[in-house]
């Protein structure tokens, strides 16, 4: 069996983002750059379940410009076995980067599809269940466990209400959630080892996807700010500032 | 054909109420509002819905295979009901995140995600980078909005209603490659997290799960939900069902209690809609204290018992 797992490079999260002055965007000049988390999650699990030997290949794919070769490269470092790189200047919109995925899940029919249950940039949540539905496959997002067995994905998922857990048949689109693993150190000589393994570049033009409609983001804003608080000196104090305040 | 549906998110056969926040959304927009109820027996989800206030129509679509919220199962007859809607809303709970991009995709269109407000019937503000910049999102004309509430940002609608109840058959085909197992809830006599009016939330500093019977007394002290952060919940304090932020729960109670969380962006973009935010830390640095309103520097295994023993003293 195949496993798919799809990673995007996003702004690194420790990295506290500022919104361009003139609305346009958010200021991504020389910052740090980083796998999404939740990516990095589901290729671990990936490799896991290589290792346990359910799995013979492990491909990692990420669509974007060439500079989402470093994220792919830091993908093979860990253990993937190949990237792909859907090549393309545009940010794709989750419809678009579901309808991309399927054409390379058509291409390489994997048994089992990891991605991230969001990406940390525009937490869109969006695009695993969209391959899912596009593909005709079952999808378990939010992952906290995977179990393989006989065809079959046991999958528990966090829940609002707790831990649910559901089966569904190969192939399927899981997404991970952050307690599914906690991803390996990449050693150097991986990295090393990770600049001879294949990338295969497909200039996303060339799978001939219609994006379907699109949404329009017009303008970028700073949240509102809360206004400064008030400090106060003792347990006695809080609790007199909580009822001058009603809330007591 | 303007005209809004709302998926319903239910469990334990009782509305959840983030679906009466999907109301409020939904009355900004415009339309008129219908609810669809997809469940086993659906009378008495059915019943609230109805009654909330601005709700024209209650659809039930009652089925065996409704019993259970899958995705793979709701979406394909959602996507075949949304020909005769403008819009197609759903909470971005849990539930309304994992159904709704499923639909979307069905009808051909991005999803909305967390819908913050509603500035025109197809333009929306919606957080990205974990709520650090806010976005005008225009969807185009002419094709359905599928769009995801973000429930923090909404009141519940009232409960002057008394639409309409009608059946619908069940049509679309339906998969068998997804069967739902079970649910492990560590439910509690609690107040919910999501709907409570306070919440008292511990961090990593509390140390260990015995520890944290001091958030839980002084929660029931105040009549208030329970909350955590990533760091209690990965290491195991408390379930994973109370965890605030980013990828917990976003929240907004009137007053939220904050014990040992350094405020990490991840945490805070949970409690920015909260009334009051109170801070304990004994790092005066923490950056917790740039959003509280009110802050104490201390050692929360201190502060707590003192709290306990002043909110006694009346
Ligand atoms: C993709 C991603 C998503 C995330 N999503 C979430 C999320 O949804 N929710 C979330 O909470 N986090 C989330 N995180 C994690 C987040 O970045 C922080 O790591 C986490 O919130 C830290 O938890 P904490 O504040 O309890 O722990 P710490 O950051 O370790 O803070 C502990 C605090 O306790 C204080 N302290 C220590 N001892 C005492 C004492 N005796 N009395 C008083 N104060 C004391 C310390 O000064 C410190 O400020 C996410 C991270 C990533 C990468």
């Amino acid at each position: 069996m195949k496993i798919l797992v799809g990673i995007k490079r996003v702004v690194d999260y420790n990295v506290r983002i500022r919104v361009k002055p003139d609305g346009s965007g958010v200021d991504t000049d020389g910052v740090k750059m980083s796998i999404n988390p939740f990516d990095e999650i589901a290729l671990e699990e990936a490799l896991r379940i290589k290792e346990a030997g359910k799995a013979e290949e492990v491909i990692v794919v990420s669509i974007g410009g060439d500079e989402c070769q470093q994220q792919l490269r830091t993908g093979l470092a860990m253990g993937a076995d190949r990237a792909i790189q859907i090549q393309t200047d545009q940010a794709l919109q989750p419809l678009a980067a579901a309808k991309a995925l399927l054409k390379i899940v058509q291409q390489e029919q994997p048994g089992l599809v990891l991605l991230g249950k969001q990406a940390i940039d525009d937490d869109n949540n969006q695009t695993g269940q969209m391959l899912a539905a596009l593909w005709g496959r079952p999808q378990a997002t939010f992952a906290s466990q995977v179990v393989l067995e006989d065809g079959t994905a046991t999958v528990t998922r966090e829940v609002d209400a707790g831990l649910e857990t559901i089966a569904v048949d190969l192939p399927a689109v899981v997404t991970s959630d952050l307690r599914l693993n906690e991803p390996r150190f990449v050693k150097l000589p991986e990295i090393m080892k990770a600049k001879r393994k294949p990338l295969d570049v497909q200039p996303l033009a060339d799978l001939g996807i219609e994006s379907g409609h699109q949404l329009s983001v017009t303008r970028h804003a700073p949240p509102a700010q809360r206004a400064r608080g008030v400090m106060v000196e003792s347990a006695a104090e809080l609790v007199s500032e909580l009822k001058n305040r009603g809330l007591l | 054909m303007s005209r809004t549906l709302i998926i319903a998110e239910h469990g334990g056969g009782r509305l959840n109420p983030a679906t009466a926040k999907c109301v409020s959304c939904a009355a900004d927009i415009g339309h008129p509002v219908d609810i669809a109820v997809f469940a086993e027996t659906a009378a008495d989800i059915a019943a609230e819905a109805a009654a909330l206030t601005g709700v024209d129509k209650v659809l039930t679509i009652e089925d065996a295979d409704f019993g259970q919220p899958l995705a793979a199962m709701i979406a394909p007859e959602a996507a075949a009901m949304a020909g005769d809607y403008s819009h197609v809303l759903g909470p971005s709970t849990t539930y309304g995140k994992d159904l709704m991009p499923r639909i979307a995709a069905l009808l051909d269109v991005n999803q909305v995600s967390d819908i913050m407000q509603v500035t025109g019937s197809h333009r929306f503000q919606r957080p990205i980078y974990a709520g650090n910049a806010i976005v005008d999102v225009e969807a185009p004309e002419g094709a359905p909005v599928v769009a995801t509430v973000r429930t923090a940002s909404y009141a519940a609608a009232g409960n002057g209603g008394s639409a309409a109840v009608e059946s619908r058959a069940a049509g679309a085909e339906r998969p068998q490659h997804s069967r739902y197992l079970d649910l492990k809830s560590e439910g509690g006599d609690r107040p919910d997290l999501q709907t409570a009016s306070r919440v008292v939330s511990g961090g990593r500093a509390l140390g260990s799960a015995d520890n944290f019977e001091l958030v839980y007394r002084l929660a029931d002290k105040l009549g208030a939900a329970v909350g955590a952060s990533r760091a209690a919940v990965d290491a195991e304090y408390v379930a994973n069902d109370l965890q605030v932020g980013q990828t917990g729960k976003i929240i907004a109670p009137d007053l939220y209690m904050a014990f040992g969380i350094s405020g990490a962006i991840q945490h805070v973009t949970g409690i920015k809609d909260a009334g009051t935010i109170v801070a304990v830390n004994k790092d005066a640095e923490a950056p917790i204290f740039e959003i509280a309103d009110i802050g104490l520097v201390g050692d929360l295994f201190q502060v707590i018992p003192e709290l306990e023993a002043a909110l006694d003293d009346g």
